[in-house]
């Protein structure tokens, strides 16, 4: 099969992703949309990895795992916590860090 | 040995320079030299650290430790005078003071000829001053300070004279400007004393700048401050560089001897207790400046044009001085205005060069025995009349007070130049030189004579003689012992101590190895300048003593010409120094003012004040919504996407 098609499925992935990220307010699918973007990100590595024929792009795709892992760990637990208090998982709602 | 009127009357020439006597080290009677030093000042010290634990007898260890360098200093005039006349320098090395590179200064003494006069002026005369004090301020609460600045001064001066480097003598001139200052300002409740005494301190200071410019200046040029060395090598260096070092020592001399143009703070110095204008402001601190020119006589031997700049300033103060004294009605004041007159002559003196250094030096010694004569008797009469110092408010003294009256008598005698009384001799002497240099110098010395006749005179007179004048409450008395015998030994001194120094003690070649003299025959013989002086003075004495002998107003009429007016108010200085010195100083400080709030603090406002703005306005870019920051990231991302693609494009 052809990488390039691969290419233009992370692309499509990453596009929706972010545009889940601008517009949803919930923020576990806020969440969500950005797990997407990072895996979308994950194939363009591994598939531009493949048409080079060298393997760097698949090490950044563990790397870039093991950050996601991490990331989600910590997120959940923030959400987690602003749920508790706020009885709500929207993301507009704690905007208090302001000017 | 050199006779002043002798060989010049047998009209010879005489023509001998000075010589830089070989050190000799400081052993017998003289290797206690420190000890003149440090007895003033382990009193001052002790009285002053001491507190009230000293009070009751403070007063008369000041009065002990002065008298007893007093002693000293006539053992060692007689340990000097048993040495040969060129080889009467004595050194004595305490310690390394300040060494950096090539730069050393130690903290040496120096005692010749010259530092010896001065020596026994400043310890004699300030031992009668201490003594006469114990009574004049014996109700003073702070009668152990008065003695401990009194000392601490006596230190200072005997410092200045005894230095053998310009820089230690700076030492010494600095302490005796804290001790005027201190002194001046004794009654600081009072806010004329208390702004008298920083109106001097400030004046002193601007002549202190010359000094410090002149000893840089001389260590530069010459790579020594020593004073032999400097003058061994004094002819070597350029006339322009002389000429500047000769100019600043001037200006130096000018602050701290009330010369033209910083003679403005001698007036308000009198606002200090009487025997300190006596011993400070007339007899010892302010001859410093005189004692500093004839010091360095190898450096204005060099340079005609300082030399001639010292003449000049020397013959505006006489003149000066001597009609300020004419008009003021305030004793002290009067006496002030005779002082600046006064040195004016011994700076006119010494800007004659070697023609005239040694009766500078004679005219001082005079001066420094009549004036504290003059000033005390002043003291007296003060202390007698409840502090009433208007001479309009006193009259027909002389029974009430006959011991102050006699006294008073003499050194009025001796300042006029009466002979044979002390003033005579000398004053007469600097004429006689003025001529040899120059006649408008030598006319101008006898016109100050005359005028110094009729401000005595009206001085003598309002205060001693005519029609009491006293407030009611007024009970004039005769001062107690310990005042009077000062008076009295001071009295005989005016009248002896020209005749003394002249005769017996042979003061022009006892100071000529220090100073040289030059002398040629005048065209007239010497007795008809004595006689017009004399004819002048005697003149001056009696249009005063007309004038005052009947009724004094009470009150100074106001109908008076423009130079009394002018006179009165000390020659406008204090409205000159404020319109040629405070008031541009003031515009300076103003302009200097405006340009670092508009200018430097705009600046530094401006920055903050932009910084702030901005930061104002961009701050509203932080919503707190995630949603929005996240917008402008993709939006971030996507204008670098696109500027990368443009660029990569071709």
């Amino acid at each position: 099969m052809n990488p390039e098609n691969y290419v233009i499925l992370a692309a499509v992935l990453f596009t929706i992703g972010t545009v889940g990220v601008l517009v949803r307010r919930n923020a576990i699918v806020v969440f969500m949309s950005i797990e997407l973007m990072l895996n979308a990100a994950n194939l363009a590595f591994v598939a531009f990895a493949r048409m080079q024929g060298n393997l760097d792009g698949q090490v950044i795709a563990f790397f870039v795992m093991v950050v996601a892992a991490a990331e989600v760990v910590v997120g959940l637990a923030i959400i987690v916590a602003i749920y508790r208090s706020r009885r709500s998982a929207s993301i507009d709602e704690p905007n208090l860090l302001k000017y | 040995m050199i006779g002043t009127g002798a060989a010049r009357m047998a009209g010879e020439v005489t023509d001998v320079a000075p010589v830089i006597q070989p050190l000799a080290e400081a052993t017998g009677v003289f290797s206690f030299l420190w000890v003149l030093i440090a007895l003033p000042l382990a009193g001052a010290a002790i009285l002053l650290l001491g507190g009230r634990r000293t009070n009751r007898w403070g007063p008369y260890l000041g009065v002990f430790t002065v008298t007893a360098a007093a002693v000293y200093a006539v053992v060692l005039l007689i340990g000097l005078m048993g040495r040969s006349p060129d080889d009467r320098s004595v050194g004595q090395t305490l310690f390394e003071w300040v060494f950096v590179g090539g730069f050393t200064a130690p903290v040496a003494f120096q005692l010749d000829q010259l530092s010896m006069v001065f020596v026994l002026l400043i310890t004699i005369v300030g031992a009668l001053i201490h003594i006469y004090s114990l009574g004049y301020m014996e109700h003073d609460p702070d009668r152990r300070k008065f003695f401990g600045f009194l000392n601490l001064f006596i230190a200072s001066m005997l410092l200045l004279v005894l230095a053998d480097n310009y820089l230690l003598l700076y030492v010494g001139w600095e302490g005796v400007g804290l001790a005027s200052y201190l002194l001046i300002g004794f009654w600081q409740w009072k806010p004329s004393a208390a702004a008298a005494a920083k109106k001097a301190f400030v004046m002193n200071r601007i002549g202190d700048v010359g000094l410090s410019l002149a000893i840089m200046l001389i260590f530069v040029t010459f790579g020594t401050v020593v004073f032999d060395e400097v003058f061994a090598v004094a002819g070597e260096a350029s006339e322009s560089t002389l000429t500047w070092i000769g100019l600043l020592l001037l200006l130096a001399a000018a602050g701290k001897s009330a010369q033209f143009p910083l003679q403005a703070w001698l007036l308000d110095a009198m606002e200090g207790p009487t025997p300190v204008s006596a011993l400070i402001h007339a007899a010892t601190m302010v001859t410093a400046g005189v004692y500093l020119i004839v010091r360095s006589n190898a450096i204005y031997d060099a340079t005609v044009f300082a030399l001639t700049v010292v003449l000049v300033i020397g013959v505006i103060t006489m003149f000066l001085g001597a009609i300020i004294a004419s008009a003021k009605d305030d004793i002290k004041k009067s006496l002030a205005g005779s002082t600046m007159s006064q040195i004016g002559y011994m700076v006119l003196a010494a800007g004659l060069g070697p023609v005239g250094y040694v009766f500078a030096i004679f005219h001082l010694l005079t001066h420094g025995v009549f004036k504290a004569n003059l000033f005390l008797g002043a003291g007296s009469v003060i202390h007698a009349m409840n502090n009433q110092q208007d001479m309009r408010r006193y009259g027909a003294l002389r029974a009430a007070m006959m011991i102050t009256f006699l006294s008073f008598a003499a050194a009025t005698l001796a300042i006029m130049g009466i002979p044979p009384f002390s003033g005579f001799w000398s004053k007469d002497d600097i004429i006689h030189a003025a001529f040899e240099v120059s006649i408008v110098a030598g006319i101008a010395g006898m016109l100050a004579a005359g005028i110094t006749g009729f401000y005595m005179t009206r001085m003598f007179t309002m205060t001693f003689l005519g029609k009491a004048r006293w407030e009611d409450d007024q009970h004039p008395h005769e001062s107690k012992p310990v005042m009077t015998i000062p008076l009295i030994i001071l009295g005989i001194g005016s009248v002896f101590t020209g005749m003394a120094l002249l005769f017996w003690g042979d003061i022009v070649g006892w100071l000529v190895p220090v100073t040289g003299l030059k002398q040629t025959p005048l065209p007239l013989p010497t007795i008809v300048y004595e006689v017009i002086t004399l004819v002048l003075v005697l003149a001056g004495a009696a249009i005063a003593y007309v004038k005052y002998r009947k009724d004094v107003a009470v009150e100074a009429p106001q109908d008076v010409n423009f130079l009394t007016r002018a006179a009165r108010n000390s020659m406008y200085d204090d409205a000159i120094n404020n319109v040629l010195v405070v008031q541009p100083t003031y515009s300076v400080t103003r302009a200097l003012v405006g340009v670092d709030n508009r200018g430097i603090d705009g600046i530094v406002n401006g920055i903050a004040a932009f910084v702030a703005g901005s930061g104002n306005r961009l701050r509203r870019w932080q919503t707190g919504f995630a949603r929005s920051y996240a917008l402008a990231m993709v939006g971030g991302a996507v204008l670098v996407l696109v500027v990368l693609a443009v660029v990569r494009l071709p």
